[in-house]
């Protein structure tokens, strides 16, 4: 049996889609109940809906021997994974954004909102510019426009929010797009089971 | 003697252990719990993390709270040509742990064996590291690797610090669509982007992985250390554990201190590595000793889940 844990949400319910296609369907995830965990025994998968920023700790942890999550996850939380696959969905972008016409002169401390702390402070620290990091759970945009912050670090899907209360990107620090993460135990011990949903994947997205 | 029933399974293994690591002419050795500082500052990057746990003596000498035993053993040895210094322990470590910077006391056995060591010697610690997770459990892998191989691979690269450090960091997550990106963002030439695009992810049997590496590992350094692992493939194969023992070149240790053989060991039901080990000539080196030197520990606060 392989533990499988999605991302809750749009990006999750476009990654069972990829494992449907894949030959891996399981009926009582497309019914309507509350249930939490779903298993198709024939199959051999088992699935479980996960916060997307804790789909990482389960896999690192080994309460899921595969999951999806975006790349910012992996970026921010550094787990001791394998990275076996870019699904190529869920895409956009890591930036730096401000309101328009702002530029940072360098003479004084930088102030930082964001979701992603670490992503942030490596940034910034491979730039050797000081900055102050206010971590916030949401509504990042609103930082900057409040004063709260110089810039924000967040991700960009169409730049729309941005556009539409007067900010703009800066600079792009990095692509992101979902990833197929696997852990290193269950690597070793159900290597053929994982392999084999990692090439039938594999096949979905190119 | 004593009733062997009031002994708990942990203290079972480390009798066992140090019976086991005696039999093939390792001595047993007890370390201090603290070191001076110097000792650390000189190798953070061998101890792979800086929050060492400190604290002043009563001359006011910054100490630390042992977070590695290899460092203990190497510092104290001596170079005598021809000779062996082998030596087991186990030991606390003490070490600052995840986000939120938790004091850990980690229980850690294991082996060295520091000197003129040569492939018989690299042969004995693999098979010792390989009757020590069978100990425990008869579900393990130990899984083998050689980082000569990829350090020449690099080599001819690039010497681009932030290059080398993602492609160890892609090395050792599998993955390949990154590593992709990395070679075309660095502008590698194409044969030797293939040749690191491929080596990302290999793993298998002796046989599987020499046949995926002999077309890349075509330079003097790739083909020779590339031999040297199949040397040691060979013979590890006999030992019989079959496939149990696996080849994978995703084991990235540090290489400013190891070199040569790597290895890491899983037991079924432990999320993580409990096992790691390998050559690390480059450290001695780097202390000034003339020496070879090998060995491996096991982590036995890990193995909670399953004793």
């Amino acid at each position: 049996m392989i533990n499988i844990a999605l991302p809750k949400g749009r990006l999750g319910d476009k990654v069972y889609d990829k494992f449907k296609a894949a030959g891996y369907s399981c009926e009582t995830m497309e019914e309507k109940n509350r249930k939490l965990i779903f298993t198709d025994e024939e199959k051999g998968v088992k699935y479980f809906w996960v916060k997307p920023s804790d789909v990482s700790i389960y896999v690192e942890r080994g309460a899921a021997d595969i999951g999806v999550a975006g790349k910012d996850i992996l970026l921010e939380n550094e787990p001791d994974i394998y990275e076996l696959l870019d699904l190529n969905i869920g895409k956009c972008r890591m930036c730096v954004a401000s309101v328009k016409g702002f530029e940072d002169t360098g003479k004084r401390t930088l102030k930082v909102a964001t979701k992603f702390t670490n992503v942030a402070r490596k940034y910034y620290s491979s730039l050797g510019r000081d900055i102050d990091i206010i971590k916030l759970n949401g509504s990042i945009e609103l930082a900057p426009i409040l004063g709260l912050s110089d810039v924000i670090v967040d991700l960009v899907e169409t730049g729309t929010t941005l556009k539409e209360n007067n900010l703009e990107v800066l600079e792009t620090i990095v692509p992101i797009s979902a990833r197929l993460i696997v852990n290193k135990a269950s690597f070793k011990f159900k290597k053929k089971e994982i392999t084999r949903i990692v090439e039938s994947l594999k096949e979905q997205v190119e | 003697m004593i009733d062997e029933k009031i002994l708990r399974t942990e203290e079972k293994i480390i009798f066992a252990l140090r019976a086991l690591y005696s039999e093939h002419g390792y001595k047993p050795v007890r370390l201090s719990k603290f070191e001076e500082y110097e000792l650390y500052a000189h190798n953070k990057d061998f101890i792979g993390d800086d929050r060492i746990i400190t604290f002043n003596d009563s001359n006011g000498k910054l100490m630390a709270l042992k977070p590695d035993v290899t460092l203990s053993i190497v510092k104290n040895g001596k170079d005598i040509p021809g000779h062996k210094q082998k030596v087991s322990y186990n030991e606390n470590i003490y070490r600052t742990t995840g986000r939120e910077g938790r004091f850990s006391e980690i229980m850690q056995a294991g082996l060295e064996c520091i000197g003129d060591i040569d492939s018989e010697d690299i042969l004995q610690v693999i098979s010792l590291a390989a009757q020590t997770l069978e100990l425990i459990s008869e579900d393990f892998v130990l899984e083998i690797s050689h980082l000569g191989i990829l350090s020449a691979l690099l080599g001819e690269i690039s010497e681009d610090e932030s290059f080398l450090k993602k492609a160890a960091e892609y090395i050792r997550a599998k993955n390949v669509h990154d590593m992709e990106k990395l070679c075309r963002e660095h502008e590698i030439p194409e044969e030797q982007a293939k040749r690191l695009i491929t080596f990302t992810g290999i793993c298998g049997d002796l046989d599987t992985v020499m046949g995926q590496l002999e077309p890349i590992c075509t330079t003097e350094a790739t083909a020779k250390a590339l031999a040297e692992f199949e040397d040691v493939g060979l013979r590890i194969r006999e030992l019989g554990y079959g496939e149990r023992i696996m080849c994978d070149f995703s084991i990235v240790n540090n290489m400013k201190y190891y070199n040569g053989i790597v290895f890491r060991g899983f037991l079924k039901g432990i999320y993580e590595g409990v096992l790691s080990g390998g050559q690390y000539d480059n450290l001695l080196k780097k202390m000034g000793r003339k020496s070879g030197a090998i060995g491996f520990a096991l982590y036995l606060d890990r193995l909670e889940d399953i004793i």
